[in-house]
């Protein structure tokens, strides 16, 4: 890693979110912003030149919902780590949900998180809890959150626990214009389920979590959105039905936007037929037709966003019956390829929309000077081959926790390097 | 014929043939029960543990009565889930079974699947005595035993299943092996009892138990878990008991000799009257003594296996 | 069976017919008479010659024994060295064998190891008087202390020679088959 002013990248193929076609150019870095994308001419460049001939040029890729475990469970990831995972799998930012210990609901854990991020290549953008401790009760101090960094509030780990606080947290932070990122799972309904309510769970005899659940407060959040006018976010979206009421209610025109994993619309909850609890996380896995229903809801747009819930656990907690294990895999590093892989190549989306949900889309929702390639722009790039393929190694994952239920897939696409705030990273080439 | 299953973990998947086999062993094994001394030496020098996370003093002591009738040696480990979750961990309690060089495991745990986990952390054969709400297969082999007898075979015979379906592992195991041998399973349950999809089986579903009993040949009532009725799946056992329970009455309406399962122990007066519980139509004890024989012919069965898949490597 | 083209017959129908008339004889010759006396036939084929035994006894002396099945396989000291699992089948001894004098009929005595079970099993039903050992081939080559009361036929065998008793009941034909080894062996 270096810190670079003046970069030329010559010879890429360069997708900007912006238009609907990758264009094949060069890309100039001057003074940490992009003055220029189209033919330019590298005689006389005084600066670093980077050969990316056959390499995707495109803005840095953003991961607007991961879990860094840092304060408090420093053993499973930290800000460091988890900005290492993060760029082994192309991003250059990531907001860090604040259900950590302590909480993320006053400005000393946001301010403490930036701080341990500001050497990094990584940019931090906490997320801050929409209530005290997440309890539920009292709202945090949102204007003082959101000028320490804090770039949107939620109670992940759990929904916004009544209907009335989320009503209160929505009129409230219409003042800021930030979006509230909801968990949408009724409790009272998921209980203590472990994997989706299905067929499968009545054969494996595992408690469900009913797809219901989530459904129930999608329902009522769009519902306080609409009635509040509040920017609302749908965090990782699991059934056709949410996909359905999300549809719905952005032809209304209520101001929500909802986020997808590649666990939702790679897999389905037959996988969990061996207990593995590799395949163990909330929301769960759903059914075929709730795969296809993320894929649907990809395509014509109602998903906004692709997330990955990096979810790291201790071996000693995930090593342990299904029904015990803690929810969550990590998915910073295994993101893109699945992508590539299941979005890209089969059509469902182009190169550029894909590229768009990860990088412009989570940038809007989280009003972030990134995911762009405007000229003047912050220059934020994330470069990869799309082409070459590795097999996940759970062994060889920059994450300190190795929770993957990828291990020893084939991922396609790989990346090549990563310039932000200034700092140029070429990535190990040890793959090959 | 060539039985070569390593472990038994349920009986979803098993053929009308396994399950044929493993019952005629039984019946072999339920002769040694009757003698004077009923004991054989044919698990000498094996050493099986009990490995019980959930209490079952019913299924326990079936197990061990069989593994001494068979002259294993036996270690009894009891264990609640609580202080196992707190301390040790399966796995390492796994290693620790390695490390004592056991050959079989007989396990009860209240999570499904970890019977499963077992398999992938050691090599003793392993015997699932219940795993969570998944399955209960002995359970469900000294059922089918215990029918078979009465009926002779199973093609054809209509054996409903009355009670809290959802959260039975002893249904699941019937309902697998009921139709592995050819009789049709029908569950009769108010719909807070039947797990989500359970038409996926090809069952019969009755909400009504007067057309259940209508339809069956044989019951094989449930235990009520009383703590359910605090999660508000039923009111309460009068209304259960209204609506589900098992009377000489109702049997008698339908004009048509019933025979009666419960795989115990019995609340009396809530999912079945007292008294038919101890009538000829009952079959409550058979299941019992079969009980017995069938662990010890499952005991058997799986006790050689691994033994046998290695010698079969070397002489190949 | 590869080696089918081996198979030499030793006793033919009509032989083992006689030879079983000849054991019923000499059991009740041995014991003067029936009485007290109970036949085990050891499965699969030690049963069905134990019945015709038994259909002899009851020709010549008018009454037939109480007649029981013996499955050794429980006590058998080489299951765990067997690639296949045997197959368990029932004992069937529905009458008290305390006093009596048992007569345990099996098809060939080798190694004497089922003999060994068999007693050790019946011992488990009760006391009997005695215990003696009809069998209708000897072919030598004991490994336990173990020898037998009435022989049909002695055959010096080598040992990687086999010997099949093929019954009616079991097989479709009776007689005593030597197989010797194929060349490919």
């Amino acid at each position: 890693m270096q810190r670079e002013n003046k970069l030329l990248f010559k010879n890429g193929t360069v997708v900007d979110p912006e238009r609907k076609d990758p264009q094949q150019g060069d890309v100039l870095v001057e003074d940490g912003k992009i003055t220029s994308i189209g033919n330019i001419d590298a005689d006389g460049f005084d600066g670093l030149v980077v050969d990316v001939t056959d390499k995707i040029v495109c803005p840095g890729l953003i991961d607007m919902h991961v879990h860094l475990r840092e304060p408090g469970r420093e053993d499973e990831e930290t800000v460091e780590t988890g900005a290492a995972a993060a760029m082994a799998g192309g991003f250059t930012s990531v907001c860090p949900m604040p259900n950590t210990d302590p909480c993320a609901d006053s400005s000393e854990v946001i301010h403490y998180l930036k701080n341990r991020a500001k050497d990094l290549l990584v940019d931090v953008y906490p997320i801050a809890a929409v209530t005290k401790g997440r309890a539920g009760e009292q709202l945090t101090e949102m204007g003082d959150l959101v000028k320490t960094g804090a770039v949107a509030f939620s109670d992940d780990g759990d929904p916004v626990a009544t209907a009335e606080v989320m009503r209160r947290a929505m009129e409230y932070s219409l003042m800021f214009d930030v979006p509230i990122i909801e968990h949408c799972e009724d409790k009272s309904l998921a209980k203590k389920g472990v994997m989706n309510e299905s067929a499968v769970s009545t054969r494996l005899g595992l408690p469900g979590i009913p797809g219901l659940s989530e459904d129930i407060i999608v329902s009522r959040d769009i519902l306080i959105a609409e009635f509040t006018g509040a920017k609302l976010h749908i965090a990782h979206i699991s059934t056709a039905r949410s996909v359905a009421l999300v549809r719905e209610a952005k032809k209304r025109g209520v101001r929500v936007t909802c986020e997808v994993m590649p666990h939702h619309f790679v897999l389905n909850d037959e996988t969990i037929s061996a207990y593995a609890p590799d395949y163990k996380m909330n929301p769960p896995l759903r059914t075929q037709a709730d795969v296809e229903a993320m894929l649907e809801g990809l395509k014509d747009g109602t998903i906004d966003v692709i997330a990955t819930d990096h979810a790291p656990h201790s071996v000693e907690e995930k090593e342990v019956e299904f029904l015990y294990a803690p929810f969550g895999i990590v998915g910073l590093e295994t993101a893109l390829g699945l992508v590539l892989k299941y979005l890209v190549e089969p059509g469902v989306l182009t190169l550029s929309q894909a590229i768009a949900k990860m990088t412009r889309e989570p940038a809007n929702i989280l009003n972030l000077d990134r995911g762009t390639l405007k000229k003047a722009a912050t220059a934020s790039l994330t470069i990869f081959d799309s082409r070459a393929t590795w097999e996940v190694d759970k062994a060889r994952l920059k994450s300190k926790s190795k929770n993957t239920p990828f291990h020893g897939w084939e991922m396609q696409g790989s990346v090549f390097g990563l310039y932000n705030k200034g700092m140029w990273w070429l990535a190990d080439r040890e793959d090959g | 014929m060539d039985f070569n299953r390593k472990h038994l973990l349920g009986l979803e998947g098993f053929t009308r043939e396994e399950i044929s086999y493993i019952l005629d062993t039984s019946e072999s094994f339920k002769e040694v029960l009757s003698r004077q001394i009923p004991k054989v030496p044919t698990l000498r020098g094996k050493t099986i543990v009990n490995l019980f996370f959930e209490d079952s003093t019913r299924t326990r002591i079936s197990f061990e009565l069989a593994e001494k009738r068979l002259s294993a040696d036996t270690v009894n480990f009891s264990a609640s889930t609580s202080s196992v979750k707190k301390g040790e961990t399966l796995r390492d309690t796994a290693r620790n079974i390695e490390a004592m060089k056991i050959d079989m495991v007989v396990m009860r745990h209240a999570a499904a699947g970890a019977p499963l986990y077992l398999t992938q952390c050691v090599d003793a054969a392993i015997i699932n005595a219940g795993d969570g709400q998944h399955e209960h297969p002995t359970q469900g082999l000294l059922d089918l035993m215990t029918l078979r007898t009465k009926f002779g075979s199973l093609d054809g015979v209509k054996v409903a299943i009355v009670g809290d379906i959802s959260h039975s592992r002893v249904a699941r195991s019937n309902i697998y092996g009921l139709q592995a041998l050819g009789a049709e399973v029908g569950l009769c349950a108010p719909p807070t009892f039947l797990p989500y999809q359970a038409e996926q089986w090809n069952v019969e579903i009755f909400h009504n138990l007067d057309e259940a009993l209508e339809w069956a040949d044989a019951l094989n009532v449930l235990r009520i878990q009383l703590e359910r009725q605090e999660k508000g799946l039923f009111s309460t056992l009068r209304e259960y008991h209204n609506l589900f329970g098992v009377t000489r009455e109702r049997l008698e309406r339908t004009g048509k000799d019933i025979t009666i399962l419960h795989p115990g122990p019995i609340n009396r007066g809530v999912e079945i009257e007292s008294e038919l519980a101890d009538s000829e139509c009952s079959l409550i004890l058979d299941q019992v003594t079969n009980g017995v024989a069938v662990r010890m012919a499952v005991l058997y069965l799986f006790s050689g296996l691994q033994k046998q898949a290695e010698l079969k490597e070397k002489s190949k | 069976m590869s080696t089918e083209e081996k198979l030499t017959e030793l006793v033919d129908a009509a032989g083992l017919k006689r030879t079983i008339t000849r054991l019923a004889h000499e059991i009740i010759e041995r014991n003067r008479g029936v009485e007290n006396l109970v036949l085990l036939g050891v499965r699969s084929r030690g049963l069905p010659l134990a019945e015709r035994i038994n259909a002899n006894i009851l020709k010549i002396e008018g009454q037939s024994l109480p007649l029981g099945a013996l499955d050794v396989t429980m006590y058998r000291d080489d299951v765990y060295q067997m690639i296949k699992q045997p197959q368990v089948q029932t004992t069937e001894i529905k009458f008290n064998i305390d006093g009596k004098t048992v007569v345990v009929v099996d098809d060939v005595l080798y190694t004497g190891r089922t003999v060994r079970a068999a007693l050790d099993e019946i011992i488990d039903f009760g006391r009997p008087t005695a215990i003696q050992l009809a069998v209708l081939v000897d072919r030598g080559h004991r490994e336990l202390p173990i020898r037998a009361d009435y022989v049909g036929k002695s055959i010096p065998t080598a040992l990687v020679e086999k010997v099949r008793v093929r019954v009616r009941e079991v097989d479709d034909i009776d007689g005593v088959f030597l197989i010797k080894p194929g060349k490919e062996n």
